[in-house]
């Protein structure tokens, strides 16, 4: 077995844009379930508005490249606003039902032949980097910079630094919000909303900016992710929300910095598993074939996700007290 | 600690005689028509009803009398199908929740509602209104609330104290006893600077020694100018600090006047007799008896 590459493309997953554009949808979700308690297995559709949102604006519209992130936010807020308005009134587990059918019409949206001028259909979008001077914004010149695994090209780097930047933000954001007043109340409705109204607190309200901030986290992380790789409806499926729930459980949903971390660990484990699980098989040490061995790290995915939930379910860096509260 | 002293009672609250409905020098709520049903259940049927002023009102009555629904409804947490009611002159229907708490209604619930995974202080501090911090733009920047969350501090560690809770400040709420939850809701129903406190059970569960620290702190309240309703099946508490009794039964009130008259009345015997007939009527009459006795004291 090729130790070398196998250890060369796992260390390599450390830092990718997928990497960030993951961390910045988990973050989302700690604001909607880990603080706010908001149920979210939508998080793909808010990836996917955020990231059409850019490129249509970009491709039908001829905006520019930020004047189109920002229009993929926008749209992003909207559909936070527009799931909220309905659901945020009823019971936890409705949102829950909501949000996973609204992402489906979202993508399926995208996906249908009726619009394809403007979605690009099964085939989606691709181009508007250049077209909307993503790409001429670059400000390295071409070459290749970094050393080992991460030896990047000047395309990627401006895309890390970028999706760099704006992972810092919202980190920082919710930090800022979380160590305040705000979010005491945020938390307060996680625990018990009707304890938070009986005090005079406005929790719909309160609720509905959890919602939209969340939404906006995950928005920016689809447009990272359309910085970097075209806009496909493939890729918002549900099971990507489900890869955004491990990572996040994976760190800890009521933390800061868990739901980076658990991005970064999730990638790291997938970059190794599709290295090694081949190897594994070719060598005939698993006894299935390559293109098996490489969906094997699914299950495994699937298995770890059950396993952390039962036994860890505060996440590697949550409060150890709430451990033992768990509801 | 002045315990067994007997507290100064508000008197001159009603105009006429003491009868359900009859009229406050200075009521704080008034109620008319107030109806609500589930199913074909009516839960609760009130005519006409007014909470006096500065005073301390129990609200009694056998299980499923409907007290607790009643708060409910004049709260803003349930909708009643007919009928009005106004706090201070304010007319309160169809006004949520949050807002009847900000006017200065407050309300603690008959099962406690701590939030579990937030420190003592936390709870506490929560309760605190008008915070600058809470606003989603001022949140972002310390120097808009730093200053007034150190006030807010202050204040809740003083009712900690009160409450003996100041030991537990940095622990999870969930780590509390039922009884010390108990404690915590009423003190952070506090920290909202009430006019009326609301008060569903908030003995039931909570030791007698420390019973009666709360009932003096019930009793200060009062003193501080609140208004406090609340709810008990402890009669023994209703008699020693309730200026005004309230009987329900069914949904509807079926007696009111000052507590050690009220207990008398046939219609309030009935009420408690009526509903445990082929219950624990051992027990309640045991209840009745220990009232009847002490009246002849
Ligand atoms: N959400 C509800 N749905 C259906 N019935 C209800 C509901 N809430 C209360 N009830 C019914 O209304 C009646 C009054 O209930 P309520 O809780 O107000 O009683 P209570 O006077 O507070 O009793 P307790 O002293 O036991 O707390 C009961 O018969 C109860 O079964
Ligand atoms: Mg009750």
């Amino acid at each position: 077995m090729d130790w070398g590459t196998i250890i060369n493309n796992t260390l390599a997953g450390l830092l990718t844009p997928t990497t960030i554009a993951f961390a910045l949808a988990a973050l989302g979700l700690a604001m909607h379930f880990g603080f706010a308690g908001l149920l979210n297995f939508g998080i793909a559709g808010f990836m996917a508005i955020g990231a059409y949102g850019y490129a249509i604006s970009v491709l039908t519209f001829g905006l520019p490249w930020w004047l189109g992130m920002i229009i993929g936010v926008l749209g992003s807020i909207a559909f936070a606003v527009l799931l909220g308005v309905p659901t945020l009134r009823l019971r936890g587990d409705y949102l829950a039902i909501v949000t996973i059918a609204a992402a489906e019409i979202a993508r399926l949206l995208f996906l249908t032949t009726a619009f394809t001028d403007v979605t690009g259909s099964a085939d989606g979008l691709f181009g508007y980097n250049s077209a909307g001077g993503f790409s001429s914004a670059n400000p390295f010149p071409p070459g290749s910079y970094g050393f080992g695994p991460w030896t990047y090209n000047s395309e990627t780097l401006w895309v890390l630094t970028f999706g760099l930047g704006v992972l810092a933000l919202c980190i920082w954001l919710l930090w800022a919000l979380m160590r305040s007043p705000w979010g005491r109340v945020i938390k307060g409705i996680r625990e018990d909303e009707d304890a938070v109204r009986a005090l005079g607190k406005n929790v719909f309200a309160y609720k509905m900016q959890a919602l939209i901030i969340g939404g906006v986290f995950g928005g920016l992380g689809g447009i990272v992710y359309a910085a970097f790789a075209n806009v496909s409806p493939g890729v918002y499926v549900t099971s990507i929300t489900f890869f955004i729930w491990t990572a996040l459980l994976l760190g800890g949903a009521a933390t800061i910095f868990g739901p980076v971390i658990g991005s970064v660990i999730f990638w790291v484990l997938q970059a190794f598993l599709s290295n090694i699980l081949p190897e594994l098989a070719i060598n005939g040490i698993l006894p299935v074939d390559g293109t098996q061995a490489a969906t094997l790290r699914f299950v495994l995915v699937g298995i770890g996700l059950m396993l952390l939930v039962i036994y860890r379910p505060q996440g590697i860096f949550g409060d150890k007290r709430e451990m033992t509260f768990v509801k | 600690m002045s315990s067994n002293e007997t507290p100064q009672k508000a008197t001159g609250l009603h105009v006429g005689t003491a009868e359900p409905g009859c009229k406050k020098t200075d009521p704080m709520l008034v109620i008319d028509h107030v109806k609500k049903s589930f199913g074909g259940l009516t839960a609760v049927d009130v005519e006409h009803l007014e909470i006096p002023k500065n005073a301390i009102t129990a609200l009694i009555g056998p299980n499923g009398a409907g007290k607790t629904t009643l708060f409910n409804l004049l709260t803003g947490f349930d909708t009643p199908d007919t009928g009005t009611w106004s706090f201070e002159g304010k007319s309160l229907s169809g006004v949520p929740s949050f807002k009847v708490a900000q006017m200065g209604q407050v309300r603690t619930f008959q099962l406690t509602k701590a939030l579990s995974l937030l420190t003592v202080l936390d709870n506490m501090k929560l309760g605190a209104k008008d915070q600058a911090g809470e606003g989603i733009f001022k949140s972002l920047f310390p120097r808009f609330w730093k200053k007034q969350d150190a006030e807010i501090e202050v204040k809740a560690m003083e009712l900690l104290k009160r409450f003996k809770l100041d030991t537990k400040k940095e622990d999870f709420a969930a780590s509390l006893s039922g009884g010390q939850r108990k404690l915590l809701e009423m003190a952070r129903a506090l920290m909202t600077d009430p006019v009326l406190v609301m008060l569903d059970e908030p003995m039931a569960g909570v030791n007698p020694a420390l019973t009666q620290s709360l009932l003096e702190h019930v009793l200060n309240l009062k003193n501080d100018g609140m208004t406090v309703l609340f709810v008990e099946h402890d009669m023994h508490m209703v008699r020693h600090i309730a200026d005004w009794v309230v009987v329900m039964a069914e949904g509807k009130v079926v007696a009111e006047g000052p507590p050690d008259t009220v207990m008398k009345e046939q219609a309030v015997i009935d009420a408690y007799l009526g509903a445990h007939q082929d219950t624990d009527l051992g027990v309640i009459t045991g209840r009745i008896d220990t009232i009847n006795e002490e009246e002849s004291k």
